[in-house]
């Protein structure tokens, strides 16, 4: 019912926001990113862990080779409220990856498979090799990138309104961004940027990252390149959100026990307050 | 204005007790978080193993090794040592308990139950165990001690060639941490 | 209205204890007996509701201390591990970073409140400055607390807040500086922001403190603005106000945690998840909500020293208001053109927090110029004004007959 309620807000805020959004939007240069409905969303969303299984293989097979995840560790994969796989599996998935530790008795740094405890290793050694290695421009760590990014633009009397229902956008930001690139407009080209609606600015460094049935899924599912996107935008917002299904759990008993409560607060007010004029 | 009648005296009694039940128990749950916010974290549940190699060790020869911030002493004993635990008798000892985390609670102090890790695997070579004195918390020296295993120069406590409490304050034998063989020289702590 | 009452109380350790430190009769006569006029609104409950956010902000904090560390290179992991590892952490740091914002709502209502119905006027003069100074304060507080995450917006702002001061002639880089310890924002000002934050709440503490003695010295005023004249204007503060202050606190908790637990950094920027970079600035740096009005007078100003003066100017203003408003009648309720002015001077406020919110440039910039005009004027022309030229609406003798009037 709630949900029900929220969507049409939305449904109206959106509508609003786009009749209207273009013709003030500064400039017009910030494409907006087309709203998805994932399944966190909403005040009883939680993650579909089949799609957050599929998006961590896009990751590692893809993403993983020039970003960084450094805040997700092994043993968050086997976790509640993420893509929930077995402690095996995650154990496994760690002893693919090495990491360095040390030193070791004789003072040298060595490395040794991933263990759960430890985080997802970065694919460079530091920024300075990141850049170096990526014609200067810095691939940004993802584990928080759902939550720093927002996915619409809309005029300041609207934007409150949308963003308090449907949120900053983010994950339908990552999710456009990566699936959404064009052809440079014509005569425009520049050398070793690539042409993205959706990044501010348009140019952006990074190469079209996924082109389609390049991820395998054991799952059977379709591996088109805005499955993948989809997937790997709902993965990176668990990262990004690590908690979010507790927090709403909690969240529900928490204001569900406001609510009774604040009504047994008014009756006693109420009981309190009867015979007094004020 | 209305009377009030006794009837809804107790009728209003029951509400206000009702609401400040209702407050108890929410500032009751509502103080969980700050208390269990002080608990070990995820990070620190998770970071609860440490590999060791053995090889390396000589007879004779000791290592301090650090693990959930705490010392862990890995000692490979020579045969005098290991006679020696092993004819002490029981009736002798302080603590008649192996201490071992390895095995059940209640399992006996004897050499070999100090040594093992729980599967049956019985390795009287090397002995190793929370380097922290079960009196006050304090870490005992090595090779020290009237019984040449290990004394705790806070109070005075003596333990023996296998760790266990002969002589002072301290109530208990040294703890055996868990651990497990994971090759014939390898260990893993926790 | 504070006299002082003798209790006899029965327990003998009371009484001991009594003999020795009157906390029993002074509890009993500030926080339980002590006469409050009985007319109250709701709008009257958002004082104990600041208290309290006060409270939440305290406990929270203390305990984020504790897994919080304030080093360059660390601050962002550590909130990262309270986020991610601490046991509800997430929690707890979302009650604080949204305490904050309530915690001003709070206090903006409660403000308005005071100057909707003359709550300043003699003789309450410094509980209104006492209250200023918290404001003050706790927007120092404020702005120090956002730097602790060592986002891109906490080093940013701390970038632009502490260059305001260069604005002054011939010590402003020193000052600078000063503030800093060193050539930029770095570690020297993260640790010392993080020893500051924790000490100010303290002092907001002991200023709230004072805030209240102040009040329980010349009592409360209510809606009509008319002093108390006998004991039928009052009620005693338990049970009737302590439960309907308890109750306006839920209802209020129900939106802060509304906002904790569905949307937790709805109020926040989305570029704070970043970490701090020195070397790239984002697209549009804004303050958080809360100074927006603020923010919109430095930058209504073409001049840098200007803006800045006019910026605290608009804050010191508030400590004169008592002598600015030369009307005698406390409520705008009996002022007709005191009323409207009001209002007109809530939208100016609303409006300077939108100016703030977006690019200083265009219509926004006019908007923001014509609304700081305003604010001003408020405060230096009409209300010194309307006190001479206005004609009050007929006012009732007491606070009872006002109540009965209504009934």
């Amino acid at each position: 019912m709630m949900k029900k309620i929220l969507k049409m807000l939305a449904t109206a805020a959106l509508g609003f926001g786009l009749m209207t959004g273009p013709a003030l939007a500064s400039g017009g240069e910030q494409k907006n990113a087309p709203d998805y409905d994932f399944s966190f969303e909403g005040p009883f969303g939680t993650f579909d862990r089949a799609q957050l299984q599929r998006g961590w293989e896009v990751f590692r097979q893809v993403c993983s080779s020039c970003h960084s995840l450094k805040y997700l560790r092994f043993r968050n994969l086997a976790e509640p409220g993420g893509p929930e796989f077995t402690v095996e599996q995650a154990k496994a998935f760690a002893a693919q990856y090495e990491v360095q530790d040390g030193p070791n008795e004789e003072g040298e740094m060595f490395m040794r498979p991933a263990r759960l405890s430890d985080a997802f290793p970065s694919p460079y050694p530091n920024e300075e090799a990141a850049k170096a290695a990526n014609n200067g421009a810095l691939p940004p760590d993802l584990s928080l990138i759902v939550k720093a990014r927002e996915g619409w633009y809309y005029p300041w009397y609207i934007s409150p309104f949308i963003k308090l229902v449907k949120g900053n956008g983010g994950a339908e930001y990552v999710r456009a961004l990566i699936s959404g690139y064009e052809e440079a407009p014509h005569g425009e080209e520049k050398e070793g940027l690539n042409y993205n609606p959706y990044f501010p600015g348009h140019w952006i460094a990074m190469p079209p990252p996924l082109a389609g049935e390049d991820v395998e899924y054991l799952d059977g599912t379709p591996n088109t390149i805005e499955q993948e996107a989809t997937d790997v935008a709902a993965f990176l917002a668990w990262v990004s959100m690590p908690k979010m299904e507790e927090r709403k759990k909690i969240g529900f008993m928490t204001l569900l026990y406001l609510l009774v409560f604040a009504l047994l607060m008014f009756m006693v007010k109420h009981a309190i307050w009867r015979n007094v004029k004020h | 204005m209305s009377t009030t009648t006794a009837q809804d005296v107790t009728r209003r009694d029951f509400l206000y007790i009702a609401t400040g039940t209702v407050g108890a128990v929410g500032t009751a749950l509502a103080l969980w978080p700050f208390i269990d916010q002080m608990n070990p974290d995820a990070s620190v549940l998770a970071l609860a193993s440490t590999e060791f190699d053995l090889a390396p060790l000589q007879p004779g020869q000791g290592v301090t090794i650090k693990w959930r911030g705490k010392p862990v002493f890995i000692r490979h004993r020579t045969e005098e040592e290991i006679k020696k635990a092993k004819e002490t008798p029981l009736a002798e000892l302080k603590d008649p308990i192996a201490r071992n985390a390895n095995l059940p609670p209640d399992a006996p102090a004897t050499d070999e139950n100090r040594v093992t890790d729980g599967t049956g695997k019985v390795n009287p070579k090397y002995l190793v165990q929370i380097g922290i004195c079960t009196h006050l918390g304090c870490v005992p020296l090595g090779e020290a001690g009237d019984y040449h295993g290990w004394f705790c120069p806070c109070h005075g406590s003596h333990y023996d060639e296998a760790g266990r409490i002969r002589k002072g304050p301290a109530p208990r034998n040294l703890d055996i941490p868990p651990y497990k063989y994971i090759s014939d020289t390898k260990i893993v702590i926790g | 209205m504070s006299g002082h009452a003798t209790y006899e109380f029965k327990n003998p350790v009371v009484r001991w204890i009594e003999e020795r430190l009157p906390i029993f009769s002074v509890i009993r006569g500030q926080a339980i007996d002590f006469p409050t006029p009985r007319n109250l609104n709701y709008w009257w409950t958002f004082g104990g509701i600041a208290a309290t956010m006060l409270v939440v902000q305290i406990l929270t904090g203390i305990v984020l201390v504790m897994h919080y560390t304030p080093h360059v290179s660390l601050a962002f992991d550590s909130v990262e591990h309270i986020m991610r590892d601490v046991n509800y952490g997430w929690l707890l740091r979302w009650l604080h970073a949204n305490g904050a914002s309530f915690f001003f709502i709070a206090v903006y209502i409660h403000m308005f409140r005071g100057l909707y119905y003359g709550s300043y006027k003699s003789p309450r003069e410094v509980l209104w400055m006492i209250g200023v100074i918290i404001f003050i304060a706790m927007m120092a507080t404020a702005f120090m607390g956002y730097v602790l995450p060592w986002g891109q917006m906490s080093y940013w702002g701390a970038v632009v807040i502490t260059n305001l001061f260069s604005a002054f002639p011939v010590v402003g880089e020193t000052i600078v500086q000063w503030l800093w310890g060193g050539f930029s924002v770095d570690n020297p000002t993260l640790q010392r922001f993080f020893s500051l934050h924790y000490l100010l709440p303290f002092v907001l503490a002991a200023l709230v403190f004072l805030h209240i003695w102040a009040l329980h010295v010349v009592g409360n005023n209510n809606p009509d603005g008319i002093d108390v004249k006998s004991e039928e204007d009052t009620l005693p503060f338990h049970p009737y106000y302590t439960m309907k202050d308890l109750y306006a606190i839920l209802i209020f908790f129900l939106v802060y945690l509304g906002f904790v637990f569905y949307s937790p950094w709805y109020l926040g920027h989305s570029i704070n998840f970043a970490p701090a970079n020195p070397l790239s600035t984002p697209a549009h740096i804004v303050p958080e909500w809360y100074f927006l009005p603020q923010y919109a007078m430095l930058r209504a100003i073409p001049d840098k020293l200007g803006g800045v003066l006019v910026m605290f100017g608009s804050l010191i203003i508030l400590l004169f208001l008592p002598w600015l408003d030369t009307s005698k009648v406390r409520s705008n309720r009996y002022r007709p053109l005191g009323k409207i002015f009001f209002w007109l001077f809530v939208i100016a406020c609303l409006t300077l927090g939108i100016a703030g919110s977006q690019p200083a440039e265009g219509a926004w910039l006019t908007v923001a110029r014509i609304a700081t005009a305003f604010y001003f004027a408020y405060f230096l022309v009409i209300l010194p004004l309307l006190g001479k030229i206005e004609r009050p609406k007929p006012m009732p003798a007491t606070i009872t007959e006002a109540v009965l009037s209504k009934h």
